[in-house]
């Protein structure tokens, strides 16, 4: 029988010749991943239930990322528990603040998920691995703290959808454009319980952080993984990066996919997501007068350094506006120190930005940027739920980086096209 | 008998617990602030083996099992829907909240219905309205889960018989 992607791969790693859609199966996973939020829960439930050991120290990552450091005394308890077990566990892949960062820029940077892997994190952007081939998904603490005892867990085997991009990408549109118009097309639960399969001539000329980008936001269509075949561009990717060997795995020919779509890419322009969904977006030309109080540029979906250098480029010598506040977060550590090695953070501060260390802060309404009563925020992350980023009257709206930069210097929503355009006169 | 309330399509993690409660893992303080951004009303007015009902999607977004925990530390007895977000749907059963898949019962439930559901769970029956709606079956290895008192107790159970991690 012809297989797609997600199920090629849980076939081969759950040790049968094939797989169909709602099947469930048991499967070795090659990395389980918590955070400062959700280890603790999985640390209690883990030892609640009698294990002494997790499967494999090398196997299990976790990052401090979300209320680091510390935003206040609860949390700081919370970290506690999980910096006192990755001591204990003696857990390879234990990154405190100042060593790491976002868990889903930093495993992939550092070459800890490699293409080909089964991982399994408890933070629903576990996804985003999917960019460079892995089936990776989120689950919950409870989840977590039985594959950190067992190395295994249980999948029902999703449908798969297709979805082919094709096209030149036009300047300014990037796989946050190219996702959230996706996201627009099916809607918040379109590929719910679904793996999503993103490829085309868009997708092969696609640089890997921004496919990264695009598998981040696969859960806000409510999949299960969102994958990009694996290909010459991925394997430039891995070189002198990949910490173990990867796995290669194709779709068949002929594979049933529950749906198909097609994109044209070079019809599309900056797309901007509306509150209080991601679904709610608009090409950046129906957007209207928007004004914006603070942008964040930063998160597991756009706070790499591609990202960075994207907003530097439109804030070099540019002044953010004066009503508006501009937050910019390097997504991790390593991130941080490349921005400032090629002057990208000087950039921002002349600008009158505030750059902080890496933490998902404002994103999830933590801290180091949380929103007050109708207030407007234009942010580079994933979500635009209500209260998401702070009050429950609060609004988000979610773009690109270079949207971002635009924006904060207009302050209101800006197409970065516009200011291109007026550069060059 | 449990008094429902009822709530609209996407239903997200983020109204069912704000992040910034995320500070603990406790269900009865989580349950303070349970569907505050979405609804005041609801932590005003609940009673204890209340039910929440949903439109599709129920329980979208981030993977915290605080959202369940909340639910349950609220004294919510079972949460209906047309469909779940499947993070929400995989925690809630691991942590032994009833959760409940019915298009019927998510469209003809109101605000305020007095609703029960069938001993077994194979049916939610509304007093109300006098209307009972069929349940979607969960597979089989996942009633297994259910049956054993959630994932925790099956993991026990393998330690027990000598499994990893013990």
């Amino acid at each position: 029988m012809a297989m797609t992607l997600a199920e090629k791969m849980l076939a081969d790693r759950s040790g049968l010749r094939e797989v169909e859609p709602g099947q469930i199966v048991e499967t070795p996973v090659d990395l389980v991943m918590g955070n400062d939020i959700t280890a603790p829960i999985a640390i209690r439930e883990f030892e609640a239930a009698g294990a002494t050991r997790v499967f494999d120290p090398d196997r299990v990552a976790l990052v401090m990322s979300h209320f680091v450091p510390a935003k206040d005394i609860s949390s700081a308890d919370q970290s506690r528990i999980m910096r006192q077990f990755a001591k204990r566990h003696a857990i390879r892949h234990y990154y405190p603040e100042g060593q790491g960062g976002i868990e889903h820029t930093l495993l992939p940077e550092r070459g800890i998920v490699v293409p080909g892997d089964i991982v399994i994190g408890a933070d629903s952007h576990t996804c985003t691995y999917g960019g460079l081939g892995a089936f990776a998904t989120g689950v919950g603490s409870t989840d977590l703290a039985y594959a950190m005892a067992t190395g295994r867990t249980w999948f029902k085997v999703p449908e798969s959808m297709r979805f082919v991009y094709y096209g030149r990408r036009p300047p300014f549109v990037t796989g946050k454009d190219l996702i959230l118009r996706t996201i627009k097309t099916i809607g918040d639960d379109g590929a719910l319980y679904r793996a999503m399969e993103f490829t085309g001539e868009a997708i092969a000329d696609l640089p890997m952080e921004d496919r990264l980008t695009m598998s981040n936001m696969t859960i806000e269509a409510g999949g299960k993984v969102g994958i990009v075949p694996t290909d010459e561009l991925t394997l430039r990717y891995e070189e002198g990066r990949a910490q173990r060997p990867w796995r290669l795995y194709a779709a068949d020919p002929g594979a049933r996919y529950a749906e198909e779509h097609e994109f044209d890419v070079s019809a599309l322009e900056p797309q901007v997501a509306f509150p209080s969904l991601p679904s709610l977006t608009r090409g950046i030309s129906d957007v209207g007068e928007v004004a914006i109080d603070q942008v964040f540029i930063g998160s597991c979906t756009n706070g790499r350094l591609s990202d960075l250098r994207t907003a530097a480029s439109i804030l070099r010598g540019k002044r953010v506006h004066p009503e508006t506040r501009l937050i910019v977060i390097p997504a991790t550590q390593d991130v941080y120190k490349a921005a400032l090695r090629e002057g990208l953070i000087e950039v921002f501060l002349d600008a009158g930005a505030s750059v902080s260390t890496s933490t998902c802060g404002p994103c999830l309404g933590g801290h180091m940027g949380v929103l007050g009563k109708g207030e407007r925020c234009l942010s580079t992350s994933n979500r635009n739920y209500v209260g998401r980023m702070g009050d429950r009257e609060a609004e988000v709206f979610l773009a690109s980086p270079a949207v971002a930069a635009a924006t904060a210097i207009r302050g209101r929503i800006t197409d970065p096209r516009e200011m291109a355009k007026e550069e060059a006169v | 008998m449990a008094r429902a309330w009822k709530y609209g399509d996407n239903v997200d993690t983020d109204v069912i617990i704000p992040a910034r409660y995320l500070v603990t893992g406790d269900p009865e303080r989580l349950g303070q602030h349970c569907l505050e951004n979405l609804d005041p009303g609801f932590l005003a007015g609940k009673a204890p083996g209340d039910v929440i009902v949903g439109g599709r999607n129920f329980g979208c977004g981030s993977s915290r099992e605080h959202a369940p925990l909340a639910i349950k530390g609220a004294g919510v007895s079972a949460v209906i829907a047309e469909s779940f977000a499947r993070i929400f749907f995989r925690n809630a059963i691991n942590i032994g909240l009833r959760v409940y898949e019915s298009p019927a019962a998510a469209r003809g439930i109101a605000m305020g219905d007095e609703v029960e559901i069938d001993e077994g769970g194979a049916a939610i029956v509304n007093r109300t309205r006098g209307e009972r709606y069929g349940i979607a079956p969960l597979p089989p290895f996942v009633q297994e889960i259910v049956a054993a008192g959630g994932l925790m107790a099956k993991l026990r159970k393998e330690l027990e018989e000598g499994g990893a991690g013990a």
